[in-house]
């Protein structure tokens, strides 16, 4: 156990072929072998983030297969390298993971009923590949992990209802163009470069100066753009919300903090350590448009959620949307917005896995999101909409949420770089966040009916006061990790300080624009 | 048309110095043609196919090197002279002796490493095929058909009974009926 | 200012935190035990004010106090400091709150409200966001509790649950947020990215006047900004929130509408003019008159539209909106005499308006009565009542022997140190409208009889109602006689 770095990608791992097989006998072994395996998971995660944190070069290296780079030269093995940001992301990925394996036995059991054991593997496979993708030190060994995290993805929304294998079907076409066009890049990438590590493509690239190769140039769109699919970035969102919405309660738990995310660090990673920052803030074409496409992609994204009246439908879109912010967050192309992005991207996991978890009970035990089924909750259930509740103010952006820190961050990099087109989209999107949830928080606390109608003793009083049933609370088994997701919004946002010293102390290697002397 | 097949004009640069990489480029539009605008879900997943394999296409290109082979020692560069023809005796002594070792001259041989990241490419195409066409077995069994119109418009009626739809009541019907009347005409 | 000696204490974060303790006693006895929850909340009111209290000797002494509470960000502290009108306004707060705790016992058991635990917590809770604007040391931390109180008093905005207090939580949240993510917000990550390098605390006695060093079209731009983003302080046109908010029961108005909530947005303002931009750096700005235009606009146009609204509450409301345009203008006005005329009349006025609040609460308990018109010949059925409103209105006028004449007075000899003549004449007419609102409300309570009415007897509202009204009609006079006291806890006047 000296490498804690594999183990985050090993428990799951082994734990999948655990679940599978002890399923085939003992059912019930498989809901805690997946939470054991998560929490061996998280504690690996852990682990490497204090290893990196402690080591002088604040990253942690380990060579799959024994090539180690005192023998041989960077990139004859693959390499699994932790450094602070995607130690940092790991833990986002099997924290995430385990608070949604805690969660999950009630839904799964609803859901999936008598297939738990395929689904905790699949669920544990996921993980797996989320948290290497976080991990890998390998352009190659990225691509295949993105497509462990997309297949078991697949398999975890078909796993639903019929219509969610409708709806997989889209994701898989545009998740596969999306994969396709990163594995396209990356070919491009090894040809010009001779080598799929990647800071061995960094160097190379740097080496080429200041004027870069077409086929550099031709790599760059192409990954990019594949990740911008796979991230569900505007034009090409439209597999998301139909996934989301109509997956098992506890796949959309899953996959909604943690894929898009993901990708935006995978699109960070790209930027920093593959490309490297001189040529991608150089690159002006695209960081002239891409700040104006993340507008375009905001404002349509929080348009289309006013549009909802169903919760977990608003909240996919919501997610475009905060794609949308953190994507604007790299191109606006200095220090303070990748500050916010890598922020947002811890802290929109959290907020997201809040609300999911929260849309996950509600449907539990109303059978619906729909908004005019939502009458009366914060009577029923008021811890349970004290969670769901946190997470919406934080992606309102409301002190002391982790939220507002992260959109404060990116704000100051908006004003920075003077893309105040970017500045003021924030606000607005803010904006309709606002409306989004209050309207919620309207319909769960005030006794009016659709039509405008009032109701209960016109006076207020919905009468359900004098129902002996009025407090109707989740099951602790769902209610405890949205309770813990929530006050982790809560302490990120308290303590994000230090979240922000270590993002700094990430950055400094990148020699990244300032704009103005910040310190 | 003179100098069409000079250096360095496009036509050669195209279908002489480049042809794969030309096929490469129209095979991934087909494919990417068939996946975004055929209506046939089958016929989508085949478009696929052909994309992930111009794709393995373009990886191959990148490996070939001209006038090598593939990348199994020649017995001159061998290092250990494992290809040394054994001994008319029969004997099994390593004769590293009788011939001087060559260090080992990379222009001889073709890059190992996209076929290998292709095997790969392919073991993940292969899984995403199969899981794309259980997907299309599972829709076909619920929704009667394959054709994704008429899948779009069945999803639309569902949705519209659950009451989950995503457009307002009347746009709904709307959207629902038209390709039927198309397709009953 | 510089020979301020600065004590290291956790007081000020205590009076924070009762509230919260007060409110989860409150949730924990719940509807079932209503009696444990009443004390509860009078608990936690007395406690909070017992603390602020406690600090006024060594405020009065010269100290201020200060605590460190937690890093917002690695150079800006939630750092709560303890000065004269902080102080001031968190006493005027926290004293008025155990009032209003008696009285909204007696005002929501007489009427038979529903939800009163949720009533009360939220309470707590704004209470607990108004302490902490009241203590804050820099523009963030004042920034994160007037964000906070914004939220916590929706609850309490929309009590009613029904279509009213939608489209009135609508209103209130609508204003509130808009102008304080998308006109406040800007500015201060305006000022926290760009004034010096980036490094600035915004710290309210150590950064006062550094944003002068912004250029001219800059600090006017933030001025404005600031001006509006705080926008609990009513200034047309963002004002539209405060009638909207009428829709609460009547304690919530009280308190919250004339006392903590629309306090909060002038204190806020009295700060950023004071102690972000400061009078030096105000008196040079040249658009920096528009402030004082604005504020008196809103004076006028308010005490105006008050004239006409027959609704009680909704004319006490526009009747706020015109009083607090008045902190505004003596903040706006950047003289000591002035800005001590806008923090004496932030206590003036509350007491003096909580007690009319009081007083329209009690009427509509004893009579169900909503309206002015509706008033006649209620004289002679509570005398209590209205002899206590008279008082307020005389004291929202601004007469003497009345705690609102003090304050007029400081603002008026402020506008003359600047020789801004045109801002008396203002107050004046302000003055005479507020006597066209308000008196008609006593007189008509006194002396016309009411023609269809059971002979009036006399029949007040529960005592729970009655004794805040009287104690705080009472307070309106004692804080004429001690304002020479409240000026020196101010520490504007030698």
């Amino acid at each position: 156990m000296n490498d804690p770095i594999i183990w985050i990608i090993l428990f799951p791992l082994f734990g999948s072929i655990a679940v599978a097989l002890s399923g085939a006998w003992l059912r019930k072994a498989c809901h805690p072998l997946a939470v054991a395996s998560m929490l061996g998971s998280t504690w690996a995660a852990v682990e490497t983030l204090i290893q990196a944190i402690a080591s002088p070069s604040h990253e942690v290296s380990y060579l799959l297969g024994g090539w180690s780079l005192q023998l041989f030269p960077r990139g004859v093995g693959i390499e699994f390298r932790a450094d602070l940001l995607g130690a940092l992301i790991a833990l986002v990925v099997t924290g995430v993971g385990l608070i949604v394996a805690l969660y999950s036995r009630l839904p799964v059991e609803r859901d999936t009923p008598g297939r738990e054991p395929v689904y905790y593997a699949l669920f544990l496979l996921q993980l797996c590949g989320l948290s290497g993708i976080a991990l890998t030190g390998d352009a190659f060994n990225l691509y295949v992990l993105i497509e462990v995290a997309a297949l078991t993805g697949y398999g975890l929304i078909a796993m639903g209802s019929n219509r969610a294998a409708a709806a997989t079907f889209n994701y898989l076409i545009l998740g596969t163009i999306g994969a396709s066009f990163y594995l396209l890049g990356v070919g491009y990438l090894y040809l010009k470069t001779g080598t799929l590590n990647m800071i061995g493509i960094r160097e190379a690239i740097e080496a080429e100066g200041a004027s870069p190769s077409v086929s550099t140039q031709v790599a760059f769109v192409l990954v990019l753009l594949g990740v911008m699919i796979k991230m569900a970035f505007f034009p090409f969102h439209a597999w998301l919300p139909k996934a989301y919405v109509h997956s098992p309660t506890t796949t959309s738990c899953l996959l909604a903090p943690l894929v898009t995310k993901v990708m935006i660090y995978v699109m960070i990673r790209m930027v920093l350590t593959v490309f490297g920052v001189e040529f991608s803030f150089e690159y002006a074409t695209w960081t002239e448009f891409m700040p104006w496409l993340t507008v375009i992609a905001i404002v349509a994204a929080a348009g289309m959620a006013l549009a909802q009246r169903e919760i977990k439908r608003m909240l996919a879109y919501l997610i475009v949307a905060e794609v949308g912010y953190m994507t604007g967050g790299i191109w606006i192309c200095n220090y303070y917005g990748l500050i916010g992005s890598i922020f947002h991207v811890v802290s929109d996991a959290c907020m997201t896995l809040c609300l999911f978890l929260g849309a996950g009970i509600i449907l539990e035990k109303c059978k619906t999101t729909r908004f005019d089924g939502l009458r009366g909750l914060f009577i029923k259930m008021p811890l349970t909409m004290t969670g769901f509740f946190i997470g919406g103010f934080s992606i309102i952006g409301l002190p002391p949420t982790c939220g507002f820190f992260s959109k404060w961050y990116l704000i100051t990099g908006g004003m920075v770089s003077q893309r105040w087109e970017y500045v003021i989209t924030l606000m607005l999107s803010t904006m309709v966040m606002v409306v989004l949830f209050f309207r919620l928080i309207e319909r769960m606390h005030l006794a009016v009916d659709e039509s405008g109608r009032n109701l209960g003793d016109g006076h207020g009083d919905l009468g359900l006061s004098k129902d002996r049933k009025r407090f109707d609370e989740a099951p602790p088994s769902m209610l405890i990790p949205l309770l813990i997701a929530a006050s982790v919004v809560l302490l990120v946002g308290i303590y994000n300080q230090d979240l922000v010293d270590q993002i700094e102390r990430m950055l400094q290697p990148f020699n990244l624009p300032t704009g103005v002397h910040y310190r | 048309m003179i100098g069409m097949f000079e250096e360095g004009s496009i036509f050669t640069q195209l279908f002489v110095e480049r042809l794969n990489y030309f096929i490469y480029v129209v095979l991934l539009m087909i494919g990417l043609w068939a996946m975004i605008a055929k209506n046939n879900l089958i016929k989508k997943l085949i478009g696929m196919s052909v994309f992930q394999t111009a794709i393995i296409l373009f990886y191959v290109s990148i490996a070939v090197k001209e006038g090598a082979t593939i990348p199994i020692y020649l017995p001159e560069h061998d290092p250990h002279g494992s290809h040394q023809p054994v001994g008319a005796e029969g004997s099994l002594e390593i004769a590293d002796q009788s011939l001087p070792m060559q260090p080992p001259a990379p222009s001889a041989y073709t890059n190992p490493l996209p076929h290998v990241l292709m095997l790969t490419a392919i073991v993940v195409g292969v899984a995403t095929l199969g899981l794309a066409l259980s997907l299309c077995l599972r829709i076909y069994r619920a929704y009667g058909t394959i054709e994704e119109d008429e899948l779009l418009a069945k999803l639309e009626e569902v949705d519209a009974r659950t009451g989950s739809s995503m457009r307002s009541g009347r746009r709904r019907r709307a959207f629902a009926k038209k390709p039927k009347e198309g397709r009953a005409r | 200012m510089s020979e301020q000696a600065i004590i290291e204490d956790a007081r000020p974060l205590f009076a924070l935190l009762i509230p919260w303790v007060g409110m989860i006693g409150v949730v924990w006895a719940g509807e079932k035990r209503a009696n444990w929850r009443e004390l509860a909340t009078f608990s936690a009111a007395s406690a909070q004010a017992a603390v602020v209290l406690s600090m006024v000797p060594l405020i009065l002494n010269g100290a201020i106090v200060e605590f460190h509470v937690w890093q917002i960000f690695s150079y800006v502290p939630l750092l709560l400091r303890v000065d004269g009108p902080g102080l001031l306004f968190a006493c005027t707060a926290s004293i008025l709150w155990i009032a209003t705790t008696l009285y909204s016992i007696g005002y929501m058991r007489g009427l038979h409200e529903h939800a009163q635990t949720r009533f009360y917590a939220f309470f707590a809770l704004s209470l607990s966001a108004t302490m902490g604007v009241a203590f804050s040391a820099n523009l963030l931390t004042i920034y994160f509790f007037y964000e906070m109180l914004s939220v916590s008093t929706f609850p309490l905005v929309t009590h009613m649950q029904d279509k009213e207090a939608r489209s009135g939580g609508r209103t209130y949240l609508g204003y509130l947020l808009f102008t304080s993510l998308c006109l406040l917000l800007p500015a201060l990550s305006w000022c926290y990215v760009w004034l010096d390098g980036g490094r600035l605390t915004m710290d309210f006695i150590e950064d006062v006047g550094k944003i002068g060093h912004f250029g001219e079209t800059t600090q006017i731009i933030l001025l404005f900004l600031f001006t509006f983003g705080f926008a609990k302080a009513g200034l047309m046109p963002f004002h539209s929130w405060l009638p909207a908010a009428m829709v609460a029961p009547t304690p919530v108005s009280a308190l919250l509408h004339a006392v903590a909530v629309v306090k909060v947005g002038v204190f806020c303002l009295y700060r950023v003019y004071a102690d972000v931009f400061g009078s030096e750096v105000l008196s040079k700005m040249s658009g920096e008159e528009w402030t004082m235009v604005i504020a008196s606009a809103t004076i006028l146009i308010s005490s105006l539209i008050a004239l006409s609204q027959d609704n009680l509450k909704r004319r006490l409301a526009f009747s706020t909106i015109g009083q607090l345009g008045y902190v505004v203008l003596g903040a706006a006005i950047a003289t000591d005499r002035g800005q001590a005329g806008a923090v004496l009349h932030v206590a003036m006025h509350a007491c003096g308006k909580i007690t009319l609040f009081f007083c329209a609460g009690a009427i509509f308990v004893a009579t169900g009565k909503k309206y002015v018109s509706e008033l006649r010949g209620l004289g002679r059925r509570m005398p209590l009542t209205m002899g206590a409103f008279l008082i307020g209105s005389l004291s929202v006028i601004g007469l003497p022997p009345l705690g609102g004449f003090v304050s007029k007075w400081y603002l008026a000899l402020g506008a003359l140190d600047r020789d801004a003549l045109w801002v008396v004449i203002v107050l004046l007419i302000s003055s005479l409208l507020n006597v066209f609102y308000l008196l008609p409300v006593a007189v008509t309570a006194f002396f016309r009889n009411s023609e269809t009415e059971e002979h009036a007897s006399f029949d007040e509202a529960p005592w729970a109602c009655v004794v805040p009204l009287v104690v705080t009609a009472l307070g309106c006079i004692g804080l004429f006689f001690c304002s020479d006291l409240l000026l020196q806890m101010v520490g504007l006047l030698p």
